[in-house]
């Protein structure tokens, strides 16, 4: 196992190790100490490397991560796993604002609570929080799961295009343009898999699937008041 | 009954009104047929004070000019030297603006990507992400980051040779992209994740960041990822040029994009287009001050755009303290775009060869801005590529015609005092003392 004292190494040099590691490195297991909140940490990775930080992260720890999985043992600041294309970042604390924003691919699992604007303008990737999230999560979502074992704030898929959402508590408010759907088979497939690949035992006969109405698609004068 | 005629009184003669126009009476019209705003593409079409109010006084006794054709006059410029591993080495100081994929056909883009190529120049991805054609054809390809993020990749960033964090644009600023259902075919739609045949709406805002200490955050970040090598650009709109430059560069751009209301778009509501933003006179000696005040002109480069068309104002950016400048809409007249030769096709979408700027409908007879494969077929990429050269070449020769009039080496050397202004308005707005005067509005001193 690699281990990097971030203080001592700093930014640059600890995300250029991580960077220089190829497809089939043998440096497989990395430990990041001293993250102090710091920002940019283990970002635009693209390697079957696993990486945890000790302590609390700062903006954009794991952006636009590819293939690897990243472990913050800690809360994790704005902006984490944005654009995420593949792999899996796994937060043990809560997530600040704007997680895994416009995030293509991948899974991003919290076990705490995740703020407001989770998954915005999502396109593609999952996201899944044990605990509540904030308002305006989803906003202008295209594609991709949020499942939610809490409840969710207001505004949830404001605008949202073709993304799911999962909440198994209560939703303070849609957004416009988001509303009730019925929970298919293929939905408790779907789910069933993301809460055993997040690693919750929550029943996802609970939850309430949430996706987008499709009105807004093409402009019409008479929804005017919705835009 | 007996009218005035009848009576032997003279009429008056029919009287347009000056408020109500013909063009404000359709307008009224239309609104009240349709229900909804008008949208359209290109910049603000209204008159406005722009760099033909600006002349050079060329030499003289105090200023001996350079031999056209014999001593040398350099256009090169070095774009983002201050913090990128890997500036940006441009033979000319104009760069071809972002235009997505999406906006414009693949063609075109590939198009824009050989003239810029040719003529020692960059070109710009748009709100749509980056296409293959694109950068293949591209010696030099600033890669956009929108609000939208549609087909944002980190493999993409990393080809990219600079990267420009999409602010505002001078069209619309404080406004989003909008790309209607005609013009998101397959291809577009799977590039932006999005459904066929949908309103595409684009954010404007970006979602993981707000505001000044942001940004910095945002650019370090996107330094990280790209390993420092490549310069950063932030492109804003003509909104507040002093202080949005002032925090760009706080925040740790390499340059700075500033885009005055003439710059055109693919699409957006008329009256965002013609009634918000500055023109790009009145923005560039802000923008200028603001990298003065700062320490930081020529350290961190500033690119102009919106209504550049000739060598002249290229010349006259410069002058004003301008590093480049950027055309989006002029490459695409010199690619075919409102040629008259479709003139028949126009007057059947009820409009004229220079007047048509319905380009959100896809319908665009040129083949330009179109996704229908079959108006697409009209545009030939190669001679559009050597149009479009053969334009930039004119421009820089143009330009360099002035600076060696002018008695300068470097169209860098240029500098404000080979200017006047031929009206107050210009005056005022670029700090050029009025023709025939060594007075401005809001010169210190004069009381005025």
């Amino acid at each position: 196992m690699q281990t990097i004292d971030l203080t001592e190494t700093g930014l640059r040099e600890t995300n250029k190790m991580l960077h220089a590691q190829a497809a089939n490195t043998n440096q497989t297991v990395w430990t990041i100490e001293n993250a102090k909140g710091a920002h940019a940490i283990a970002c635009g990775l693209d390697a079957p490397i696993e990486v945890t930080v000790k302590g609390s992260t700062g903006y954009y720890c794991g952006g636009m991560n590819q293939q690897a999985t990243i472990n913050i043992h800690g809360s994790a600041g704005p902006g984490t796993g944005e654009n995420i294309m593949s792999g899996k970042i796994v937060i043990e604390g809560d997530a600040s604002q704007y997680l895994g924003a416009t995030g293509h691919g991948g899974l991003i699992v919290v076990k705490g609570n995740a703020s407001s604007r989770c998954g915005i303008s999502m396109k593609g990737v999952n996201i899944v929080v044990q605990g509540n999230i904030g308002h305006m999560s989803a906003f202008m979502g295209q594609s991709g799961n949020l499942v939610v074992c809490g409840d969710a704030g207001d505004a949830l898929g404001d605008s949202c295009y073709e993304a799911r959402f999962f909440v198994r508590g209560k939703v303070k408010s849609l957004g416009a343009d988001c509303e009730k759907k019925e929970m298919r088979p293929e939905h408790i497939a779907i789910l069933t898999e993301l809460l055993a690949e997040a690693g919750f035992d929550a029943k996802p006969e609970e939850f309430t699937r949430y996706g987008s109405a499709r009105k807004l698609y093409n402009f019409d004068v008479d929804n005017a008041a919705a835009y | 009954m007996t009218n005035d005629r009848s009576k032997g009184i003279p009429r008056t003669t029919p009287r347009q009104s000056a408020t109500f126009s013909q063009d404000v009476n359709s307008d009224i019209r239309r609104a009240a047929a349709t229900g909804i705003y008008d949208i359209r593409g290109g910049g603000a079409k209204r008159k406005l004070p722009t760099f033909d109010d600006l002349l050079f006084m060329g030499a003289s006794i105090s200023r001996y000019p350079l031999e056209g054709y014999r001593e040398k006059c350099d256009t090169s410029v070095t774009i983002g030297g201050l913090h990128a591993e890997n500036p940006i080495h441009l033979d000319i100081p104009i760069t071809i603006a972002g235009m997505s994929f999406g906006a414009l056909s693949g063609p075109a883009k590939e198009a824009l990507g050989r003239g810029a190529s040719a003529a020692g120049t960059s070109t710009t991805t748009g709100d749509g992400g980056m296409t293959p054609e694109e950068r293949g054809h591209s010696s030099k390809l600033v890669y956009q980051y929108l609000p939208s993020r549609y087909g944002m990749n980190p493999d993409d960033l990393r080809k990219a040779d600079a990267i420009e964090i999409v602010v505002g644009q001078g069209a619309k600023p404080g406004g989003g992209g909008m790309l209607l259902g005609q013009k998101i075919s397959d291809r577009v739609a799977a590039m932006r994740n999005l459904p066929k045949g949908i309103d595409q709406r684009s954010a404007c805002r970006h979602p993981d960041w707000t505001g000044p200490d942001d940004l910095e955050i945002k650019i370090l970040e996107l330094r990280e990822i790209t390993g420092w090598k490549v310069p950063i650009y932030v492109k804003v709109a003509g909104a507040r040029p002093y202080y949005d430059v002032t925090l760009a560069v706080k925040a740790g751009a390499d340059a700075v994009v500033l885009d005055g209301m003439q710059g055109g778009t693919a699409a957006t509501q008329d009256v965002f287009i013609e009634h918000v933003g500055q023109p790009t006179l009145a923005i560039i000696r802000p923008a200028v001050q603001a990298l003065q005040d700062l320490g930081m002109h020529r350290k961190v480069q500033l690119i102009l755009s919106g209504g550049i068309r000739s060598g002249a104002d290229v010349a006259k950016a410069m002058a004003l303290g301008a590093d480049a400048v950027a055309i989006g809409t002029a490459a695409l007249i010199a690619l075919g775009d409102n040629d008259p030769k479709w003139e028949a096709e126009y007057n059947e979408l009820g409009t004229t060869a220079g007047a048509y700027d319905d380009w959100h409908e896809g319908r665009d007879p040129a083949g330009i801005t179109t996704q229908d494969p079959e108006l697409m077929k009209r545009f030939d990429p190669i001679e559009g590529g050597r149009r479009l050269k053969n334009y930039l070449k004119v421009m820089t020769l143009e330009a360099q015609t002035i600076a060696r009039a002018c008695g300068k080496n470097h169209l860098h050397n240029l500098e404000p005092e080979d200017l006047v202004a031929l009206t107050m308005e210009a005056a005022a707005m670029a700090k050029i003392p009025l023709a025939g005067t060594d007075w401005y509005p809001g010169k210190p001193g004069t009381g005025f």
